[in-house]
């Protein structure tokens, strides 16, 4: 039966888990991340899910074991956070490059040094080259929907691509908030049996995983790679229409909020959000024409679609909670300002970075981009392209 | 009442610790503060000049001890403190270089690096706090969980076989191997003591009660209980052969010295080798 229940980030992860019932799953505890794992082990102990279950000695090994077990025919899981990410890294690229639909829940969080646990987006951002697919969640609910739409993406026969879906630390992780959890059976025929695709337990056929591909042919290979993930946009697409259809809450690659007739526009991914749009409320009962762009699939880059709902607006900031240090922009940013480049008609565009190390973001740090904006809009100058939020200097 | 009758609220190891930080973030009745005193004792039984310590933590409970010693230290990443104090140590081979982690750090996600610094004798000393779980991340099940023992990852017991520490760092090529609990604080600060003298790759386990965790989730009671526990099923064994050193869950802990030798460093066995091969061409390196 489905029911409302009052969960955290972790806890709704582990419930879709529960139900999607992976064949394997392993994972290494990290902060804030550590309770999905918790929860799953309880799960198996208590016999509620028939998953294996393993805890290796760290998120390397955590990684190798999904990429073991997907490369055997499972449908497999983990969940990490922040330096566990960044361990795995090495493992990333092998789990895209084979063509193993891992899934991932990455409970976004600073990385070292200095040592902190809390919520920025670094961690995944490290991962953007790594082929993986990327769905970030605004809530509770939005992680609970985007984890199960991740396997239908990743394991679709023209994807086969790795999927990583991000809910920030702390914020989503830790907050406890009402969640609408479908019934165990639509949840479970929504995403359907798994097929593998030349699984090593079919011992009928004997093939190599991984073997060396040097100037002869790596180069093909990584090319049909690229095509799993340029394949996905439509997946992306049907996924989100059909589980619209079958639990009424429909996904995109974006979600726009007070978009018409708006004059300039901040474009914000996962919790903030939620305070944006709050912003967007205040300061649209005080005049202002101004809405909210919030990205979900990061991964690939939907980059036509944000263009064209973008490109008539007069001034745009987009906010990033990440640093990509030396280059023009951080990264959401110089996304969508190269996506913009082939129109005509564009607005102008500035950067900020937000909430690194967990720093908070509240409605009047919107509000002071939306008075930066509005400026921007009336005199067409740009003065300083590339800020930060709420950072003492 | 006077000045001179004021009882002056001071830690005794003041000048080891940084009170800014404090306090610190241990729970009531976790061994680690113990261990932290008697690393401060056996540094100032010692003598040593302290200009020439660095200290070196991973992450976890254990991990925070570099943040509260007021010594060079370096607060490094997960698994990876030896590696760390490697480099130091190659860097600057005057220094006393002590990583002081916990079992999850430095046999659980670290074991690799652990093993190859023992392996080629550098010239480190190992504390390793023991307190049977990871407890930084709310009590997982790691390498060094007794079987039976329940933890978060293993709600109904662990059924993975656990390292013996005093084995492995034997096996390795550890020229001083001790395990003690937090109940010797005595012995510890002594062991610490001959480790510091020592050159090689030195390593000492320190069993801890973690209350909050291990011992809440196993129902064994609080600090105290667990060190009546160690009180009663600690036997000292000095020698003892380091494949007898499992310990069962709530079963005997055999505590001593179990290894003291003496065997060429890595700074040792590379310039004598190479002088050797490269006779006057090679210039002896230790640091300068
Ligand atoms: S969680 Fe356990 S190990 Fe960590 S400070 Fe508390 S008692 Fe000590």
């Amino acid at each position: 039966m489905k029911a409302v229940k009052i969960l955290n980030g972790n806890q709704t992860i582990a419930e879709a888990a529960r139900q999607i019932n992976p064949d394997v799953v392993a994972a290494y505890p990290i902060t804030p991340s550590t309770a999905i794992v918790e929860t799953i082990a309880q799960f198996k102990a208590d016999g509620m899910i028939s998953s294996e279950f393993v805890c290796p000695e760290s998120e390397h090994s955590a990684m190798s074991v999904c990429i073991g077990a997907a490369a055997a025919g499972g449908r497999v899981m983990t969940a990490t956070s922040s330096q566990g990410l960044a361990l795995m890294w090495e493992m990333l690229y092998i789990a895209a490059g084979l063509r193993l639909p891992v899934v991932a829940a990455i409970v976004n969080r600073a990385l070292s040094a200095p040592i902190n646990i809390h919520g920025d987006h670094s961690d995944t951002m490290g991962a953007r080259d790594s082929g993986w697919i990327q769905i970030y969640s605004e809530n509770c609910q939005e992680a609970y929907d985007n984890f199960i739409q991740a396997f239908r993406i990743g394991e679709h026969l023209d994807v086969r691509t790795p999927v990583l879906v991000g809910l920030d630390g702390f914020i989503i992780s830790h907050s406890a908030e009402p969640v609408l959890i479908e019934d165990d059976r639509e949840v479970r025929s929504f995403i359907g049996e798994f097929k593998p695709v030349f699984p090593l337990l079919d011992t009928s056929r004997k093939i190599t995983v991984g073997p060396i591909d040097f100037t002869d042919y790596y180069f093909e290979h990584k090319r049909s790679q690229i095509e799993g993930i340029e394949n996905s946009p439509r997946v992306i697409e049907e996924v989100g229409r059909e589980y619209g259809q079958k639990f009424g809450r429909f996904y995109g690659f974006f979600e726009e909020y007070r978009m018409d007739d708006a004059e300039t526009a901040i474009v914000v991914m996962s919790s903030a959000a939620g305070t944006g749009k709050d912003a967007i409320d205040e300061l649209r009962s005080e005049g202002l024409r101004i809405g909210l762009l919030k990205p979900r699939v990061f991964r690939p880059f939907p980059h036509e679609k944000i263009a064209e709902a973008l490109k008539k607006i007069k001034a745009v900031a987009v906010l990033d909670r990440a640093s990509s240090p030396g280059a023009f922009g951080a990264p959401l940013f110089t996304e969508i300002r190269s996506a913009l480049y082939d129109y005509g008609q564009r607005p102008k565009i500035v950067n900020y970075v937000y909430g690194l190390g967990g720093r908070d973001i509240n409605v009047e740090h919107f509000k002071e981009v939306a008075a930066k904006l509005q400026k921007i809009a009336e005199t067409g100058k740009v003065e300083e392209m590339l800020g930060y939020l709420n950072l003492r200097e | 009442m006077k000045e001179e009758d004021r009882l002056e609220e001071r830690n005794p190891m003041e000048e080891f610790l940084r009170m800014d930080r404090m306090p610190h973030i241990w729970c009531p009745g976790c061994g680690l503060g113990t261990v932290v005193a008697s690393f401060a004792a056996a540094l100032r039984k010692s003598q040593v000049d302290l200009n020439k310590v660095a200290i070196v933590s991973g992450i976890g409970c254990t991990g925070r001890v570099a943040g509260y010693v007021k010594l060079d230290s370096f607060h490094t990443t997960h698994g990876r403190p030896v590696p760390f104090a490697t480099g130091l140590k190659l860097a600057n081979p005057e220094l006393k270089v002590v990583v002081f982690s916990g079992d999850g750090d430095i046999v659980g996600i670290g074991g690799n690096h652990f093993i190859h610094a023992a392996r080629r004798n550098m010239d480190i000393l190992v504390i390793c706090v023991n307190n049977f779980n990871y407890a930084m991340t709310g009590g997982q099940v790691a390498a060094t969980t007794p079987i039976q023992a329940n933890l978060s990852t293993a709600p109904y017991g662990n059924f993975e076989y656990p390292f013996n520490l005093p084995y492995l760092a034997d096996a390795c090529g550890a020229i001083y191997v001790a395990r003690w609990t937090s109940l010797h604080l005595r012995r510890v600060t002594k062991s610490i003591q001959e480790a510091l003298a020592k050159k090689g790759f030195s390593f000492i386990e320190v069993i801890t009660p973690c209350v909050t965790l291990y011992a809440r989730r196993n129902r064994l009671g609080d600090g105290l209980n667990l060190l009546k526990y160690y009180y009663e099923n600690s036997e000292i064994q000095h020698g003892a052969d380091t494949r007898t050193l499992d310990i069962d869950f709530q079963g005997k802990i055999i505590v001593g010295k179990f290894i003291d030798k003496e065997k060429p460093t890595f700074f040792e066995c590379m310039n004598t080798h190479l002088k050797k091969v490269l006779g006057d061409k090679y210039r002896p390196y230790y640091g300068e």
